[in-house]
């Protein structure tokens, strides 16, 4: 009897000795809401893949962006690039994970999903209050088949900061001197018109209530709930449709060697390339105190890259072309521990 | 006995610096909150100065900030659901205390306390779906056509029937409030002992009469209490303002029926997506402002509570 107690003690002794030692691994991150959907599922994923653990906060980009200079995190995430000045100040590196697109969305009676055509400068003239009638001549050139209303247009857009919004405010920058000067881009802007819903199921649901509304939303967001999308002449002069292929197209139209990956796509070269597109991007420090810890995330993203393109399809987010993830998967020699040597 | 006694005061002395040390933790929490707001908001207390009060710039792009709209919308929402709460939670407490047959007055007073226990966001998704859609098409413009035809006033009660706005958010809150002070009222008018009441009524007077003569003056203090705590919960909410008032950071003009921003929704909007910066210590700061409306208030209604307490000799109470 005793002995078998004695043997069960040691037992449980060795086994929880066992453990400890080869706890899996646990990582934190925390920051932009857009992508913490396939996040998820990657980290879910991955768990049950290794067994390591990856815990993500979906705070939002600016709190992300704070978390890893406080150093809270192993990682965090934002869908606005930071510039390089402040990467080099702040001693951060970023790469991107998955691309999504922003959509311009409409509520007029009678015309569907795919019926009308704008482009970037009208989009603009709306947001400035240019433009306040769907009839307006500029709308109805470029839609001579279409039966446009001549009453006002009710100008949606989000209440909150987003990334969506940065997106979308960074192409009508590019696209109307006008808004770049009097508005700019940012998470959040002052809006000349207009009226704020929060989050894109705040948008969604002032766009569906109020007739001969337009609002913008994300892709997977407009896809998900059959909103009545709009074709946008891209910067080589072609209509597009907002899908993978499209985000896809502008993504590989895009030379990332150059701006330490802060590219933002948005009015990118390419005919197919859908001009309002964007990718969400992860922070991390040069240097890392705790270089295994560091190689533990780079192994999951490096998993993810490799594993993840089917959850992410799922989800409607884009996964990066092949070519930019190798670029990716080799820049992070840059990440260092204190003596200088590249964590993985 | 005497051991006895010593050990009571060695427990009195425990007791007394226990629940000092409790005060005093509670205290300098107040002083720490205020120091790192103040800390945070630096920056942009330093740039903009007393010109962030008046400003009804609110640029991120540009980082020019001011705090003018969001402070207009949360006082003037405030006050509009102050305004409609106030009769109505006062109906709600006279009808229980006075005038409900008994075996109503149990059941109706718990549904009303139940209305205080809804979460904010239930009240905020419900009136963006629900009671803004509704208010645009049908109350909105009865509004419109007859108090927006008078001087002056009109000019508040203008502009596109949209559903959502101050105005809207307004009415959500005094929705909110009114269980809380009508609570708070019907618990003091039953600390009125029967005898005055009847007394009043033996006199000859009036239920009305009763209540303006006996009633209000006797819980005077309660009331004025009750109408505070639902003062600062106006000020204070976040989730069903922000979903009803519009988020627009504009004051074109002074139309309560055009979307505004209050200090909370603004915070609760932007605060996560805000670079750090002058943008957040903007934001930190509206907060600080919040902090010192709920403090302006509180110190008022105390006021307001003591030059009342001597005009009457503290007779009253």
């Amino acid at each position: 009897m005793l002995q078998t107690r004695i043997f069960r003690t040691t037992f449980l002794a060795v086994t929880l000795g066992f453990g400890a030692t080869v706890q899996a691994a646990d990582m934190t991150g925390a920051g932009a809401s857009f992508p913490a959907p396939v996040y998820a599922k990657w980290a879910d994923a991955y768990q049950k893949a290794t067994g390591n653990k990856v815990n993500y906060q979906s705070i939002g980009s600016g709190g992300g962006i704070k978390q890893i200079n406080a150093k809270t995190v192993d990682f965090g995430a934002s869908d606005m690039p930071l510039k390089q000045e402040v990467l080099d100040k702040d001693g951060l590196v970023q790469f991107p994970t998955v691309i999504g697109g922003v959509v311009p969305v409409i509520n007029v009676t009678g015309i569907k999903a795919g019926d009308l055509r704008l482009t970037g400068e009208i989009i603009a003239d709306i947001y400035l209050g240019k433009i306040t009638k769907w009839n307006d001549k500029a709308i109805a050139e470029l839609n001579p088949n279409a039966k446009l209303p001549g009453d006002d247009i009710a100008v949606v857009r989000r209440a909150d900061g987003s990334g969506t919004t940065f997106i979308f405010t960074n192409y009508l920058s590019k696209v109307s001197g006008e808004w770049k000067s009097k508005v700019g881009e940012g998470t959040a802007v002052q809006w000349p018109t207009g009226m704020g819903g929060k989050g894109n199921e705040g948008v969604a649901a002032f766009l569906q209530r109020i007739p001969n509304s337009i609002g913008y939303v994300e892709y997977a967001y407009a896809k998900q709930n059959n909103l009545a999308w709009a074709w946008l002449k891209n910067p080589a002069g072609e209509f597009v449709r907002p899908d993978d292929e499209s985000f896809k197209a502008a993504a590989a139209g895009t030379d990332w060697s150059k701006s330490a990956f802060g590219e933002i796509l948005t009015a990118q070269a390419g005919k197919a390339s859908w001009p309002i597109s964007g990718a969400t991007f992860i922070l991390m420090h040069k240097v890392q105190a705790k270089p295994a810890q560091a190689a533990e995330v780079l192994k999951f993203f490096e998993w993810s890259y490799k594993n993840g393109s089917k959850l992410a399809s799922e989800l409607d987010y884009v996964p990066l072309p092949e070519s930019l993830v190798k670029q990716v998967t080799a820049s992070w020699s840059n990440i260092k521990d204190a003596s200088g040597k590249a964590v993985k | 006995m005497s051991h006895m006694q010593a050990k009571g005061k060695l427990a009195d002395l425990l007791f007394f610096n226990l629940t000092r040390t409790v005060a005093f933790i509670t205290l300098s929490l107040l002083g720490g909150i205020v120091i790192s707001l103040t800390w945070s908001a630096w920056p942009s207390i330093e740039k903009f100065g007393l010109g962030f009060l008046t400003s009804s710039a609110w640029n991120p792009p540009a980082e020019d900030f001011g705090a003018l709209v969001p402070i207009y919308g949360t006082i003037v929402t405030s006050l509009i659901a102050l305004a409609i709460a106030l009769p109505i939670s006062f109906g709600i407490a006279l009808f229980l205390t006075e005038m409900a047959p008994t075996w109503l007055r149990r059941p109706l007073g718990i549904a009303i306390e139940l209305l205080a226990g809804i979460p904010s966001i239930v009240y905020g998704i419900w009136g963006l779906l629900v009671f803004a859609p509704f208010f645009g098409q049908h109350v909105q413009p009865l509004i419109a056509k007859t108090l927006g035809k008078l001087p002056v006033v009109g000019s508040l009660f203008s502009g596109p029937s949209l559903g959502i706005g101050i105005l809207a958010a307004g009415i959500i809150l005094a929705i909110m409030i009114i269980p809380f002070i009508a609570s708070v009222m019907r618990d003091v008018f039953e600390l009125v002992p029967p005898m005055l009441k009847e007394s009043c009524y033996g006199l000859g007077g009036t239920t009305w009469e009763t209540v303006s003569k006996v009633v209000l003056p006797y819980t005077r203090v309660g009331v004025i209490g009750g109408v505070m705590l639902g003062l600062g919960r106006a000020l204070g909410e976040t989730m069903a303002v922000t979903f009803v008032i519009g988020n627009a950071s504009l004051l074109g003009n002074f139309s309560l029926f055009m979307p505004g921003n209050s200090i909370t929704s603004a915070l609760a909007n932007e605060f996560a997506e805000a670079s750090p910066g002058l943008y957040t210590a903007a934001l930190v700061e509206l907060g600080l402002i919040l902090f010192f409306i709920t403090f302006v208030v509180l110190s008022l209604s105390k006021l307001l509570l003591l030059s009342m307490e001597k005009q009457n000799g503290g007779s009253a109470h």
